[in-house]
Formats: C-alpha cells, sequence, structure tokens
C-alpha cells in the first residue's frame, strides 16, 4: 500500500541523508521526496511516498523515529489528509495540437506558464494519480520533458504536525 | 563590573584542550588510539595531562576493539581516537561490531581542516558518510565553541536508550592551539528529538503477568539487553520465584547463571537440543532484552508455533521486527523487571505448580537425549571441547573469557559456565574476526587483577595479532588460547555439510610457529599436542601471573559444532551429531 510519511526533523547538515540512507540501507523503497525548512529555521519538512505492508511500514516509522534529528513524524495515510504534487511538463504544440492541448490544460485546471510558437510548458498541481492521467490524456509521445516535486502533504482539520 | 568577573572565570581553550578537558569531565580512565597528521593538537594536549590514559594499540581496528572490550566488562563507554583518512577507515569495522552488539562507544576521528573538506585532500575521507550504517549518531565539529556540547551529547546518546556507538570528526583546525574560546562543560542535555524510553507500559507488564501465571509450558529467553541493563540480577530472581527455565542467548552468556539447575543453555543455531526443544514446545516466552535474530530463530515461519510471545526491550524497533510479539513492553529491562515482581506481588497468584512439574520432567528428559557430549578420541588429536573444558577447570569458573569468531567461539560459548554477566566478551552479532585480542586487552586495562582468557584460533588470532607488541608495552598478563585446528573450523564445518566437503580456501597453510612468534613478541609461548599435557599446561600458564602466555593447542582439524540447526527447519530440527539428526 502507498504511504506518505511526514517528518520534521531538525535543520541540520546531514539529517537528510540519514533519512535516505536508512531507505535503502534497510531496502526500503522511497517514490517520492520533498523537502524544505518550516517556518521554524531550526526545522525542515520531509515529504516522502513508499510502499509496503502494515508491518513494513511499522518498521519504517520505527526506524525513522529513532533516526537521533527526527523531531517527530506522521503517516498522512493513516487518517484524511490532503495531498499535493506540483508538475511542469514541457509537451510539443503545433497546429491543431494547440488547441487540443490548451482544452486539457483547462479541463485538468493546471496553466500554460510559457508558450513558443511549437512548446507549451503548462505547469499542474494536485494528487500524483491526476498528474498521472493528465499525462496520459496528453499522450506521452507528445511529452518533451516532465518534472514533478514529489508529494506534499497535511492532514485534514485541526490535526497539525508540530512541536 | 560584575560580567566582567564573570568571564574572567571561565576557562579559555583551544579546541584540543577541550577535547581532552571533556574526556576528564566525563571520567574517561582509557582513551585507545593511534596518532596521525589530523589530530596532532589533540595528542599534544593529552600529553600535557595525566588524567586521561592513552593506549597506543598497533591497528585502529584492535583501538575500537579494545575500546569494545573495555565496555562490555565494565558497562562504562569506551573511547577511541583515531586520525583521519586510513585511520578513520580502520575504525569502521570495530564501530560496526560495536553497532550490532549494542556497546556504548565514543569514537572520534580526525579530519583534515574544514576548507579541504571535499578537495580530497591527502588522508581526506568522508567518515561521517562512510560510518553512517554502523552508528548510534555521529557530529561533525563546525565550530570549536560546539565541542563541549557535541562531546557532551556523544557521551550522553552513546550510553543511554539501546546503546551504541557515536562518532564525533573532528577538522583539524577546530583543534588548533591559537584559537581559545571559553570552555565550560554542560551538566545536562536536553534534546528534542532524543528521549529514550525510561519506562515500561505498566498495563502491558500487568498482561505480562496474567500470562506468565496461565502458562504451562514457559521460557524465559534472555538475551544481550540483560547483561547491557544490568537485569541479571533482577532476571534471576523473577526466575527463581517462577521456576520457570531459562535460556541464553550467545550475547547474554552470564545474564542468567551458566550452572544454575533452571538454566537450559544456550539457544539457536548451537544452541543445546534442550533449551531448542524447550523453545519449540513452549507456551509462553518472555523474551528478555533479546532481538530474536536469524540465529536464534531458525525459520521464522516455524519458530515455536504453540507459543505467545511477550517480548522486552529498550528499542521499539527491534519489537516484532522478525517475529510478532503478543505482548510488547518497551522499556529499559532492569525497570520493567523490577516492575514486573512488583507486579507478581500485587497479583499473589502462583503459577501451575503440577503443569512446571510435568514440564520439567520433559526438559530433563530432552536433557539426557543430548546433554553436552562429544566423542574422544584414546590416542587421536585432542578435541577442541577438552580445551574449554581444561580451561573452565583452571580458571574455576571465574575468568573473564574474549573470543573471536568461529568454532572456538562456539565451544567456549557451550562449554564454558558463566555465572556473572559481563564475563563473556564476543562479537555476537557482526561476528568480527580478529576481536578476541584487542577485547582481552581492554578488559584486562579495566581489571587489571582479573585473569582474562582470549579463546581463539589460528585464522582469528591472525587478523589482530599485531597486538602482541601492545600487550607487552602495557604488561598486559591475557591468557591466549589458541584452538589450534589449522583449518578455518566454521566455513570447514559447512563446506562439510553443505559443499559435498570440498575444502573451498578454508584450510591454513604455512603456520607461523606461534611459540617462536610469541616469544619474538617478548611473551611466553606453548605448544600443547597431547591430551595428557593439557591440564599442566594450563595450570602452568595461568600461574604466570605477570606474562602474556600464548598456547598453542592442537585438535581435531575433523571436529564439529554440534547441535547444529537445519536450515530453514523450525528451533527442534538439528544435527546432533554427524550422523544424528532430529
Amino acid at each position: 500500500m502507498r504511504r506518505i510519511i511526514s517528518i520534521l526533523m531538525e535543520n541540520e547538515p546531514g539529517a537528510l541523508s540519514r533519512v535516505i540512507g536508512l531507505f535503502s540501507q534497510r531496502g526500503y523503497n522511497i517514490d517520492t521526496l520533498s523537502v524544505a525548512p518550516t517556518e521554524d529555521k531550526t526545522l525542515s519538512r520531509l515529504t516522502l511516498t513508499t510502499f509496503g505492508d502494515d508491518l513494513k511500514i511499522e518498521q519504517i516509522t520505527k526506524h525513522l523515529n529513532k533516526l537521533i534529528e527526527v523531531v517527530k513524524l506522521v503517516d498522512l495515510t493513516e487518517g484524511a489528509h490532503i495531498e499535493r504534487e506540483l508538475m511542469l511538463i514541457k509537451v510539443k504544440a503545433t497546429g491543431a495540437q494547440r488547441a487540443e492541448v490548451k482544452r486539457s490544460v483547462d479541463i485538468f485546471r493546471g496553466q500554460i506558464v510559457d508558450v513558443t510558437s511549437t512548446v507549451y510548458t503548462i505547469q499542474l498541481t494536485g494528487a500524483s494519480d491526476k498528474l498521472d492521467a493528465f499525462i496520459g490524456a496528453i499522450g506521452e509521445t507528445q511529452v518533451l520533458e516532465v518534472v514533478r516535486s514529489g508529494v506534499s502533504g497535511i492532514s485534514r482539520g485541526e490535526k497539525v504536525l508540530s512541536l | 563590573m560584575h560580567s566582567d568577573l564573570e568571564v574572567a572565570t571561565v576557562e579559555m581553550l583551544s579546541g584540543a584542550e577541550m577535547v581532552v578537558r571533556a574526556l576528564q569531565d566525563e571520567g574517561v580512565e582509557y582513551i585507545f588510539g593511534y596518532p596521525g597528521g589530523s589530530v596532532l593538537h589533540i595528542y599534544d594536549a593529552l600529553f600535557q595531562q595525566e588524567k586521561v590514559n592513552h593506549i597506543l594499540v598497533r591497528h585502529e581496528q584492535a583501538a575500537t576493539h579494545a575500546a569494545d572490550g573495555y565496555a562490555r566488562a565494565t558497562g562504562k563507554p569506551g573511547v577511541v581516537m583515531v586520525t583521519s583518512g586510513p585511520g578513520a577507515t580502520n575504525a569502521i569495522t570495530g564501530l560496526a561490531t560495536a553497532f550490532m552488539d549494542s556497546i556504548p562507544m565514543v569514537v572520534l576521528s580526525g579530519q583534515v581542516r574544514s576548507d579541504w573538506i571535499g578537495d580530497d585532500a591527502f588522508q581526506e575521507t568522508d567518515m561521517i558518510g562512510v560510518s553512517r550504517p554502523v552508528v548510534k549518531h555521529s557530529f561533525m565539529v563546525r565550530d570549536a565553541k560546539d565541542i563541549p556540547e557535541i562531546m557532551k551529547k556523544a557521551f550522553y546518546i552513546a550510553t543511554t536508550g539501546r546503546p551504541g556507538p557515536v562518532l564525533v570528526d573532528i577538522p583539524k583546525d577546530q583543534t588548533a592551539p591559537n584559537v581559545k574560546n571559553p570552555y565550560e562543560y554542560p551538566k545536562k542535555v536536553k534534546m528534542r528529538s532524543y528521549a529514550p524510553v525510561s519506562r515500561g507500559h505498566s498495563g502491558q507488564i500487568r498482561k505480562a503477568v496474567e500470562e506468565l501465571m496461565k502458562a504451562k509450558r514457559p521460557v524465559i529467553y534472555a538475551g544481550g539487553g540483560v547483561v547491557q541493563g544490568e537485569g541479571s540480577e533482577l532476571l534471576t530472581r523473577l526466575a527463581h520465584r517462577l521456576n520457570f527455565p531459562v535460556t541464553n542467548t550467545l550475547m547474554g552468556l552470564g545474564g542468567f547463571p551458566g550452572t544454575d539447575k533452571q538454566n537450559v543453555g544456550m539457544l539457536g543455531m548451537h544452541g543445546t537440543y534442550e533449551a531448542n526443544m524447550t523453545m519449540h514446545n513452549s507456551d509462553v516466552i518472555l523474551a528478555v532484552g533479546a532481538r530474536l535474530d536469524d540465529r536464534v530463530t531458525n525459520n521464522v515461519k516455524k519458530f515455536c508455533p504453540g507459543a505467545k510471545i511477550i517480548h522486552i526491550d529498550i528499542d521499539p524497533a527491534t519489537i516484532s521486527k522478525n517475529v510478532m510479539a503478543h505482548i510488547p513492553i518497551v522499556g529499559p529491562v532492569d525497570q520493567v523487571l523490577e516492575e514486573m515482581l512488583a507486579a507478581l506481588d500485587e497479583h499473589g497468584g502462583e503459577p501451575d505448580q503440577k503443569a512446571l512439574e510435568r514440564w520439567w520432567e520433559e526438559i530433563a528428559g530432552w536433557r539426557k537425549v543430548h546433554g553436552m557430549r562429544y566423542e574422544t578420541n584414546e590416542d587421536g588429536p585432542m578435541k577442541p571441547q577438552q580445551v574449554v573444558e581444561a580451561l573452565y577447570k583452571a580458571t574455576q569458573g571465574d575468568a573473564y573469557v574474549t573470543s573471536d569468531v568461529g568454532q572456538h567461539q562456539m565451544f567456549a560459548a557451550q562449554y564454558y559456565q558463566y555465572d556473572k554477566p559481563r564475563r563473556w566478551i564476543n562479537s555476537g552479532g557482526l561476528g568480527t574476526m580478529g576481536f578476541g585480542l584487542p577485547a582481552a586487552m581492554g578488559v584486562q586495562f579495566a581489571f587489571p587483577e582479573a585473569t582474562v582468557a582470549c579463546v581463539t584460533g589460528e585464522g582469528s588470532i591472525q587478523m589482530n595479532i599485531q597486538e602482541l607488541s601492545t600487550c607487552l608495552q602495557y604488561g598486559l598478563p591475557v591468557k591466549i588460547i589458541n584452538i589450534n585446528n589449522q583449518a578455518l573450523g566454521m566455513v570447514r564445518q559447512w563446506q562439510d555439510m553443505q559443499y559435498g566437503g570440498r575444502h573451498s580456501q578454508s584450510y591454513m597453510e604455512s603456520l607461523p610457529d606461534f611459540v617462536a612468534l610469541a616469544e619474538a613478541y617478548g611473551h611466553v609461548g606453548m605448544k600443547v599436542t597431547k591430551f595428557e599435557d593439557l591440564e599442566g599446561a594450563m595450570n602452568e600458564a595461568f600461574a604466570l601471573k605477570d606474562r602474556l602466555v600464548f598456547m598453542d593447542i592442537y585438535v581435531d582439524p575433523t571436529e564439529h559444532v554440534y547441535p547444529m540447526q537445519i536450515a530453514d527447519g523450525s528451533m527442534r530440527d538439528m544435527w546432533l551429531s554427524k550422523t544424528e539428526r532430529t
């Protein structure tokens, strides 16, 4: 099962490598990863997605918690949550395709953020499956380049991950 | 004016002086190390004081094992100093050894000066990166001012919770003698991201007691956590109070007295027949400070099918990692056992005595089937088991025994009975050949008057034999029991059993004359080839209180370690000899 694990950790050199190292060392997979400082400059927020059954995820979270620099973590998929990913995608846009692509962008509520006579650069946000669906709709042969931010997530309601 | 006065009372020290002063403030007696370019400022500061004794080894790996042996024997953290580059990478095996067995250790490694890091400077290695998977934590000193706090944290993290090695990487410029900063050693540490569990859950402990009361075929399975967590006395009280059988892991030997009649011996791959049968047929297992690792469980899917598992461990990640625990209790072994004893009093009940009686009868039956037996040759070569038994006799069972890795390690675990914790010192988790001699040095430094024996083989001893020189320098009267079977015995055993007897690279050709070698290093050497000479030679060796004696004892190269669990089977599937199996 796919899980989104969100981690608050000390914003220190080397902390990220310990998290990443743990995954390769113990044979776990990281599917996506995003990390940035929080409003408290001493803390970073790291969000990663991984796959595994309950036992494996329990081991992953226990081992992450053991890392000295990890302050707190939550498995967002355990409760109601919002997830978003940002994609920048460059697609071929010539002739009749220009209108076709534009329509798809509108349907997916994306934005065309850069235009040349042959190429559109599109920005799209949403859950990962929506981004996948957009690529499917455009057709992979039209795609020139894809950049995805990795998943960010946050719990719904009043629940917060903070100190 | 007032603030000026305050400033005047704070000492101004260089980074190097801070490192040494922090060691003093931690009460460190010994630091095992080897100098080199990046740590010369620190060595200069060490030279100018007398509280911390530096022990000069002959190879950095030996420094880490010596510190490790010291830590295992005393419970205090072992401390190491190495230089950057090769000095640091040589310490990796020792870090990994300590990490696998949860041994508290602080390793200080030199680093090239800060502005050279990343430039592939001379003797530069990314030690934080290289060591990452084998340390509990690591620090790099980025500002000399941080040294007191980092040192305090390093010792705190190494010794609390599930102990482990902590590395402090120190760039040379941070120890420069001309840069002075105020030194004040923190009295306490508080880390928002590190708070080891200090108590087990009372509700879980009561639930465990209920389960123990209902047990008809119980067993206490005690691991290294009992030794490391100072739980031996409490565990012994609990076991006696309940009259339950106890089995120790390789790491747990001595955690429950080896000669106690309730002790069914070591369990696992080379555990006793009765210990493995007791485990397999049990209905309740009280696992204390043990990992349920692959050398114990055999195939986890077939592990103890009828047993409910109560698992006490300080590390939540150890619980239900390999085998699901029915009642997990996360907490320090000593505190949990103490509370368990109190909860037993409160409960007031007793276990089912009739059922226990039947259980003990069954166990007695298993003991008769195999016990620990081996065949001896009237005229043929000595058996390695006989050597360990002779050692037990010569030392009245009261020595500190360190070992290397292989058949001799298993024989020393099976045939020497450890009645006290911290007496059996071996690399259980990582299985590091070359561990025994330097570990024995660490133990001998901790207890200069104690009898320290290093049980080793002609393969392992050659992996750190250069330390004979260190032993001479510091007058360490370690007794080396070299069980010489002219082969890498355990490898050979596996080749006999699983590779059709094809002994690929497992024999030892061109062995040195160990007696002459010991003498060349300034020690006493003895060669024993006949059983009838063994006892006399042992007594003679141990009578030489002030000398290191290297006993080169020739044994039967064809002997195997039994029992041996059959791969992929359950705990009760064992070879009992070359021809009998369960």
